[in-house]
């Protein structure tokens, strides 16, 4: 199986190359740089690779949450590849991305992932693995105050992502004795975007190119003219 | 060559396909006003947000109705600035990747380019050089046009645009959004000889405009004489008489002192009747006449987008693969192909 996956979602842009069990990546911390880079990065690895788009089985992105613009880059570029390969497209969660790292890198098979929203608020999603190295998730994504995180269910738990950092240490009140440890400073990645795609496609959870659509969270961006004083 | 336009700059979701022989082969539109109204005015995030959900949907509509497949599609073109950052990013990831996908070349369009020279879509396209009269929502600009990237800006607004002049007005009368064909159909109704408003600037040299005196004068109007019907029909037909005269004065003026014939009108504002049946006048005046894109080109589509990327790729212009979006853009930046 060969599929491209790329994420933009926070100041990380990354593009993957997964081809039967092997994950080539290119990865860079470049904020507001991601549109110039991200499509060179995909060329790159298929050059590096020697195959063409349409040599590919499927696309994954990381479809949020996270910055918006940033989730909406990665979603048109998925979007254009997809309808222009005529590939199916496995959306993956910004969350599950940062999950997934933690239990390739870490080894955390329970991840607890905050990612700052900021407004006061963290973009919140609990991920665990059932043995066969992939993420699930275990508590339902959601936008809330860090004070307001649902408690955590069996077993130990390791904090991940941007949220761990100003909100810590209410996390970890929140969290109580099930919290093994923080690691904020980490960034989802396409390779982690490239196993989960890869999962999701076996699993029938690809979808069609105008169905790869951002998941925002937060859905409240505007008030109308008799809300403003609320 | 057919070429796949793209346009996400604001609030319209615009996409078509031109071809460089047969001319323009079909081209589908999804307006967000009613995303919009309930707020007043255009909400960037939500306008970003709407193109994300339309734009493949449109471009299977486009491919079906034009009766191509995606392999007849030789470039792709799109709006790459200036306008709503976030809104030109949508259209901008979506056209670079197809291009890349497709192995067809892609242009990065600039969207005023665009509007001027979307007249070139009709029966009778002007010859260049023209002066343009390019009026919307964001921009009021006089330019000179002496070929496809060679452009001189004569005169634009330092304030307000003209579009927007109207959406402001509209709104302090109630009349909703969007604000130019609301004023308009009051102004149908209204009295001319009730109330007069300036024409700001034309009693000084230059092709400068300036329109946000304009609105706080209707605002004076309405608090001294009420918001009954007859009133904002009378203060609406005041004000539009009030900007169709200083672009009109204005427009003569570029006439004269370039010494051209023809003049071009386009942006969403070039659809407002009265001003139409204004400057005809005063082409004709110059010996010249008066070139428009048919309304539904004056305001914000992919047909323009598709045109100009025609016009750049058929000329050897090509993008590098890399996605790039420009809220701010100076046309005279822009260099012939």
């Amino acid at each position: 199986m060969k599929l491209l996956a790329i994420e933009t979602a926070t100041e990380a842009c990354s593009a993957a190359l997964f081809i039967d069990g092997e994950v080539e990546e290119r990865f860079q911390v470049a904020p507001r740089d991601h549109a110039r880079l991200i499509l060179a990065m995909a060329d790159d690895l298929l050059l590096d690779a020697g195959i063409a788009v349409r040599d590919l089985d499927g696309l994954a992105f990381g479809r949020g949450p996270g910055s918006f613009t940033g989730v909406r880059i990665a979603t048109g570029v998925a979007q254009g590849i997809a309808f222009g390969a005529d590939l199916p497209v496995v959306p993956v969660s910004t969350l599950a991305t940062l999950a997934q790292g933690a239990l390739m890198d870490l080894g955390a098979p329970r991840v607890a992932v905050a990612l700052d929203a900021r407004m006061g608020e963290v973009y919140w999603g609990a991920y665990m693995t059932r043995g066969d190295g992939i993420m699930v998730m275990a508590e339902e994504e959601r936008v809330c105050a860090p004070e307001a995180v649902p408690s955590l269910k069996d077993g130990v738990w390791l904090g991940v992502g941007s949220g761990w950092g100003p909100y810590g240490d209410i996390l970890h009140h929140c969290c109580r004795e099930r919290l093994d440890g923080m690691v904020p400073d980490r960034y989802p990645a396409a390779r982690d975007v490239a196993w989960l795609g890869v999962h999701g496609l076996r699993n029938g959870r690809a979808v069609a190119p105008e169905r790869a659509l951002p998941v925002y969270l937060r859905d409240n961006v505007a008030k109308k003219p008799g809300e403003r004083n609320r | 060559m057919l070429v796949l336009g793209i346009e996400t700059s604001c609030d319209e979701t615009g996409l078509a396909l031109y071809d460089s022989e047969a001319g323009l082969r079909a081209h589908v539109l999804h307006s967000q006003v009613a995303v919009h109204a309930e707020y007043g005015g255009v909400v960037p995030e939500l306008a970003s947000r709407d193109h994300v959900r339309k734009t493949l949907p449109l471009l299977r509509r486009l491919l079906d109705e034009a009766g191509v497949g995606p392999e007849a599609v030789g470039g792709v073109a799109y709006t790459a600035g200036p306008g709503l950052i976030g809104a030109l990013l949508v259209g901008a990831s979506i056209g670079r990747s197809l291009a890349w996908a497709w192995g067809v070349p892609a242009v990065a369009v600039h969207h005023m380019e665009g509007h001027l020279l979307a007249p070139m879509l009709e029966p009778d396209p002007p010859a260049f050089p023209f002066v343009a009269l390019l009026v919307s929502g964001g921009h009021t600009q006089l330019v000179r046009v002496d070929g496809v990237g060679r452009y001189r800006i004569l005169g634009e607004s330092l304030d307000d645009a003209a579009g927007e002049a109207f959406d402001k007005t509209a709104k302090l009368l109630g009349l909703g959004y969007p604000g130019g064909p609301a004023v308009a159909r009051e102004a149908e109704r209204g009295d001319p000889g009730r109330f007069r408003f300036p024409r700001p600037m034309t009693d000084r040299p230059g092709l400068d405009f300036s329109f946000s005196g304009l609105k706080t004068f209707a605002l004076n109007t309405l608090q001294e004489v009420g918001a009954d019907a007859g009133s904002r029909a009378d203060i609406s037909r005041a004000f539009q008489d009030a900007v169709v005269d200083t672009l009109a004065i204005k427009c003569r003026r570029a006439l004269q002192e370039t010494g051209l014939q023809r003049l071009v009108i386009a942006g969403g504002v070039g659809a407002n009747a009265a001003l139409r049946e204004r400057l005809a006048d005063i082409a004709a005046g110059a010996g010249g006449r008066v070139y428009y894109p048919r309304p539904l080109f004056c305001t914000d589509n992919g047909a323009m987008i598709a045109y100009a990327g025609c016009v750049r790729l058929a000329a050897g212009q090509r993008e590098p693969l890399a996605i790039e979006a420009r809220a701010r853009w100076p046309m005279e930046s822009l260099e012939a192909p």
